[in-house]
């Protein structure tokens, strides 16, 4: 394990997580306040903003909003399982941060950080089925059956993903394939594994062309019936995640916090912001894919990649 | 007063785990509804995979963790989706033939306990290998690492071509995605 982790460490971590989320909402409302093709018409339907700069400060009068909203209730809620979803949404995100190095070392160093990760990841599965679920209403229902039965398809991408960057490196702690990379950066000498990981990524933070589980078809569906501190905290925890799945691309296919001149946290923090505005352009930029097709895209064109990707990689190191 | 040692604290985690994990386990038959017991069970399977930490089988114990979680949201489908109420946040029961139930659960359990205080415990020799999982993973595959291999291989190519044939395009079916 080394020295004992340093008492700011972790708040820094959070620190970095929040601003990033912050950032995320603040770059998606000015995007939303551009036409885009997918959204043609949404830079007219606002017709009280005055351009993209105002949009700025929307998720900052939302969560104001949200935060004296009184809470909506609906007719036998399972309450306890809510909570424990829309918290667990936050608290998965944020654990699944501690592994990721911030500079040198990250909060918790894990022999096995990369399953550790991938765990705290798949956690969201229960939250947002939990958050569908205890509302007793339809539409979160079908939101969080959305996600549950793409489970498999987002998740086994994801983790061919995530092993083939484990195995360059030959060890699944998250500091050696940092280290492993100082000659090449993951993201070039295995591609196919960077661009599954990123559309698995979005997949897992069911954001971009795969919100589906919360799109506007089905009337927000799993958040459609959570207001006030609820919902604030939902839409807190759903930018972490996107944050920190972004955070996690960095040291495992971009050689983390190398780079010339600026110190490695800087790097680290230009790098994962770059991702993440990659990520949440995503939601604005492209449609949402239906989920039959994604199912076809995952099983027949993802896995089999990812695949071939993984067995290049083992005969490389091999 | 000296801090305690670390044993100390490894013992007070082990059976708080232990508390918590039995405790959830008995929670998935008192609970009235199908999500309750569900994640009751989750909890409860995470203690164990938290328990393993402590032997320092850290990748066994995450991987337990990682697995149960899908798991047990693959099962809350399944179960809600066979319930004969569907609704599932209706009242429901865990518990039937509670008689029958009693009796047989009992009877296992003595048998597995026995087995606690029957079984010769062996000596602990040698010292913790620098990679427990992996001398773990050795200890029980070793020489059956090639079959191991290929039955893994196999089952996630059952699971693709499953996939493929159950993979339905709707009204574009056959023109690709």
């Amino acid at each position: 394990m080394g020295e004992a982790t340093p008492l700011w460490a972790p708040i820094a971590l959070l620190g970095a997580l929040c601003a990033l989320g912050l950032a995320a909402a603040v770059l998606d409302a000015v995007l939303s306040g551009l036409p885009t093709a997918s959204h043609p018409g949404d830079a007219v339907e606002s017709p009280l903003r005055s351009g993209p700069l105002s949009a700025a400060g929307d998720p900052f009068r939302e969560a104001a909003r949200l935060l004296v909203q009184q809470r909506r209730r609906t007719s036998l809620a399972d309450t306890l399982l809510v909570r424990v979803g829309v918290c667990g949404l936050l608290v998965v995100a944020v654990l699944a941060g501690v592994v990721l190095p911030l500079g040198d070392r990250p909060v918790a160093d894990l022999a096995a950080g990369v399953v550790w990760f991938n765990a705290m990841e798949v956690g969201a599965w229960g939250a947002l089925w939990l958050t569908g679920w205890g509302a007793n209403s339809v539409y979160p229902l079908v939101g969080g059956y959305r996600f549950l039965a793409q489970g498999m398809a987002y998740e086994l991408p994801h983790m061919f993903a995530l092993i083939t960057a484990a195995l360059g490196a030959g060890s699944l702690r998250v500091g050696d394939v940092v280290a492993a990379q100082r000659g090449l950066w993951f993201a070039v000498w295995m591609p196919v594994a960077f661009a599954v990981y990123l559309v698995s990524a979005l997949a897992m933070a069911f954001w971009g062309p795969m919100r589906g589980p919360v799109g506007p078809d089905i009337a927000g569906g799993v958040r459609a019936e959570l207001s006030g501190p609820d919902r604030l905290l939902f839409q807190a925890g759903r930018h972490l995640l996107l944050a920190v799945v972004a955070a996690a691309a960095v040291p495992l296919f971009l050689g983390g916090g190398a780079g010339p001149l600026l110190p490695p946290w800087l790097w680290t923090s230009l790098k994962t912001a770059a991702v993440l505005a990659l990520l949440v352009w995503s939601g604005r930029g492209l449609p949402t894919v239906r989920m039959d097709r994604f199912m076809w895209l995952s099983w027949l064109v993802l896995i089999p990649a990812a695949l071939a990707q993984l067995l290049v990689v083992a005969v490389v190191v091999g | 007063m000296t801090a305690p040692p670390a044993a100390f604290w490894a013992s007070a985690a082990f059976w708080g785990l232990a508390a918590v994990a039995v405790a959830c386990g008995v929670a998935v038959f008192v609970v009235d509804s199908m999500a309750r017991a569900t994640f009751a069970l989750l909890a409860s399977l995470i203690a164990v995979g938290l328990s393993l930490l402590l032997i320092d089988l850290e990748y066994l114990g995450l991987v337990v963790i990682l697995m149960m979680i899908m798991e047990m949201l693959v099962m809350a489908v399944f179960m809600i989706m066979y319930m004969m109420n569907p609704a599932g946040l209706m009242p429901m029961k865990m518990v039937h033939n509670n008689r029958g139930a009693a009796l047989i659960a009992g009877t296992v359990f003595v048998l597995l306990a026995s087995g606690v205080f029957l079984v010769p415990w062996p000596e602990r020799t040698g010292t913790t290998p620098a990679d427990p999982a992996h001398a773990l993973g050795l200890s029980i595959m070793g020489p059956k690492m090639l079959v191991m291999m290929i039955v893994g291989v196999a089952i996630l190519a059952t699971m693709v071509s499953t996939t493929v044939l159950a993979t339905d395009r709707g009204r574009r079916r056959g023109k690709g995605p």
